[in-house]
């Protein structure tokens, strides 16, 4: 065992490629259900954005018509969410869980031929001189463009919700869906377009993995990310910021784990694979324990004539 | 009503086709625990089903189900399979063992292969490969060429089979190399792309200049691409696309022979309970390319060392050995026996870390 063969650095860094489908998604549905909608199709629809993504780089040979296929495709699918819970007014958990289970089929479909296929490759940024500078280089300056759009994201959805009239329509729809209505706000269409919202950055979280974190795809790759982004965005009691950093620690537990392994830690091997959701799930409660609540109109179904 | 009748009519005209079509087919089955594009492991093996249908032609009808999960879903496909009117089922994980004899033993007439197990019955015969042979060329060529003399290894599960590939590749790094280092991940998965990579990037990440996989996915191929200065076998298959690097060399296991033996002795109705254990030598393992990323003289030894185990002159378990403990093991020119073989459930003295229980 020697712990100094761990170095903080890479760490650091790989931490934050290991967080970034995470809390693209976790960004993505923090929006939505501030807008009042509980969609746990999540995980299906980052499966699928998965492989449009991955399908569009492979044929057209650029990662960033990928991404933006992914985006519009998990944007796609959450269109069926809106259908059945917006027109249809069905039950929202109901169909979210559909939702994901039609995506994970739907995405092994789609996948068939493209199995151990490689993808063209994304590269990073490297800005000269600062990418450079030691320690702060490595961890801030050396990645794909798309860990940057996370980070961006994160910050944009936040000042969007604290700042502009748009945030505050959206939290007013969020918490209390007839009092908007009455105040000539169309809850639906806002509501859509938080959902839409949301199904494209889980596409971008999807894609993450085909093209980037892995990069190939498979069927059922996700793996559950979409589960935890949407226990995330709760234990971050909806807080962008709060989201970020539950998603770090998660991937950062993660990464920390397979490093204690490859160092030779005599922890069970079981005990280390469990550690991110205990650890996350730790922190966010603790850190939870203010007053901030659920939108109060979350997972409420909305019809203009109640 | 009429249309009713006339879809009743034309299903039951296709089964009678079908089922008088069986009557004189052989019927053989597949099992496999990855995708058959996995690139690797599960991909051999549809290989080898490919090679059936292809010797045995019409003579012959295979039908396989892919990504089976290790464990009561296994059974139940297998089940399936015996139920249709497989002749021959080939159940091609470790995992399983315990399914594929729970099943044997519902169908007496249907006969079971199961690949890199231990457990047979009189219609349940097993079959593995010595990868552990190759695993000795892999460690003498990773040895020689790593230059911070760390070598990375993803485990998939601690079974015997896994653990002998790591000591036979760690003894003959470490022949090579006497400050030769071994960090192993255990993965938990035959096939998991994202685990697998993560695994090979914290490995480079920790120095680790050459990378052993033992999952079936070519992501830990990609990830050592990513790096730069990483060399890696391909697993179970060549994994040319990755070649000349990082791939530089790999093991690729040749089912096929044993697949066309194997039906053609329940056609003949000479099948019988066997164990059938093949190396370098019978052609079951075979070594890659050794691609021009490796320098001349090392190619040579290796292809040397291949040729000893191919005929038998050299194992990969030659004493003078000891455990990790430090208790002696083999003796001085003393050939690990295939019992211990099997069961393997033990390091080599050198390595570091426990197998997990």
């Amino acid at each position: 065992m020697d712990l100094g063969e761990i170095n903080p650095v890479l760490l650091v860094a790989s931490l934050m490629v290991a967080a970034t489908p995470l809390l693209l998604a976790a960004i993505g549905e923090l929006v939505v259900e501030k807008a009042g909608v509980l969609n746990l199709g999540v995980e299906g629809m980052m499966i699928v954005g998965a492989i449009s993504g991955f399908a569009t780089s492979v044929e057209t040979g650029s990662p960033w018509l990928g991404f933006l296929a992914a985006a519009v495709g998990g944007a796609v699918l959450s269109l069926l969410f809106v259908l059945l819970t917006q027109v249809a007014l069905a039950n929202q958990v109901a169909s979210g869980l559909a939702l994901t289970l039609f995506g994970l089929g739907f995405s092994a479909l789609l996948g068939q031929g493209y199995v151990g296929v490689k993808p063209p490759s994304m590269g990073e940024i490297h800005i000269p001189v600062i990418s450079d500078i030691p320690v702060i280089g490595p961890i801030l300056f050396q990645h794909d463009p798309i860990l940057y759009v996370g980070i961006a994201l994160t910050a944009a959805v936040w000042a969007v919700l604290k700042y502009t009239r748009a945030g505050l329509v959206l939290r007013a729809v969020g918490e209390n869906h007839d009092a908007a209505h009455a105040l000539g706000y169309k809850v639906i269409k806002i509501r859509i377009m938080a959902i839409m919202f949301g199904g494209a950055c889980a596409g971008l979280g999807g894609a993450y993995i085909s093209l980037i974190r892995v990069p190939q795809w498979t069927e059922g790759m996700t793996a559950g990310v979409g589960w935890i982004a949407l226990a995330l965005v709760v234990f971050a009691s909806w807080k962008p910021w709060r989201a970020l950093l539950g998603a770090y620690l998660f991937g950062g537990i993660t990464v920390l784990q397979l490093n204690l392994q490859a160092a030779g830690v005599a922890i069970p091997v079981e005990y280390l694979a469990m550690s991110p959701y205990i650890i996350t799930i730790l922190v966010l409660v603790i850190l939870s324990a203010d007053k901030s609540s659920a939108p109060a109109s979350l997972g409420r179904i909305f019809h203009a004539s109640h | 009503m009429k249309f009713k009748s006339l879809l009743a009519s034309a299903a039951m005209a296709l089964g009678l086709a079908s089922g008088a079509m069986a009557e004189d087919k052989t019927k053989v089955g597949f099992v496999y625990v990855g995708p058959v594009g996995d690139g690797g492991w599960t991909y051999e093996h549809n290989k080898g089903r490919l090679a059936v249908e292809e010797h045995f032609g019409d003579k012959v009808e295979t039908v396989f189900v892919e990504s089976v999960p290790e464990g009561p879903d296994a059974e139940r496909v297998m089940t399936q399979m015996a139920l249709e009117g497989a002749d021959l089922i080939f159940t091609t994980s470790f995992g399983y063992m315990d399914p594929t004899i729970n099943v044997a033993q519902k169908f007496p007439d249907v006969k079971f292969e199961h690949a890199t197990g231990y457990k047979t019955a009189d219609n349940v015969s097993v079959y593995s490969a010595r990868f552990y042979e190759g695993r000795a060329v892999q460690g003498h060529i990773a040895g020689k060429m790593t230059e911070s003399n760390i070598i990375g290894y993803i485990g998939s599960y601690p079974i015997p089979e896994v653990i002998r590939g790591i000591n036979s590749a760690y003894i003959h790094a470490k022949k090579v190399n006497p400050d030769v280092e071994f960090k192993i991940i255990w993965a938990y998965t035959w096939f998991d792309p994202a685990k697998e990579a993560d695994a090979a990037s914290v490995l480079i990440e920790q120095g680790a200049d050459v990378i052993l996989q033992h999952t079936d996915s070519t992501a830990p191929q990609a990830a050592a691409q990513e790096a730069g200065n990483v060399i890696t076998f391909g697993q179970a298959s060549d994994m040319s696309e990755y070649a000349p690097m990082p791939r530089v060399s790999s093991i690729i296991d040749n089912w096929a022979p044993y697949y066309i033996a194997r039906t053609q002795a329940v056609m003949d109705g000479s099948w019988a309970t066997a164990n059938t254990w093949d190396g370098i030598g019978p052609g079951m393992v075979e070594i890659g390319e050794i691609s021009d990323a490796v320098p001349a003289d090392i190619k040579e030894e290796a292809l040397a060392m291949t040729a000893a185990l191919a005929d038998g002159s050299y194992h990969p378990f030659t004493g003078p050995l000891k455990k990790q403990d430090g208790s002696d093991w083999l003796a001085d020119g003393e050939t690990a026996d295939d019992g211990t073989l099997a069961g393997m459930n033990f390091y080599v003295e050198g390595l570091e870390g426990e197998i997990p229980q």
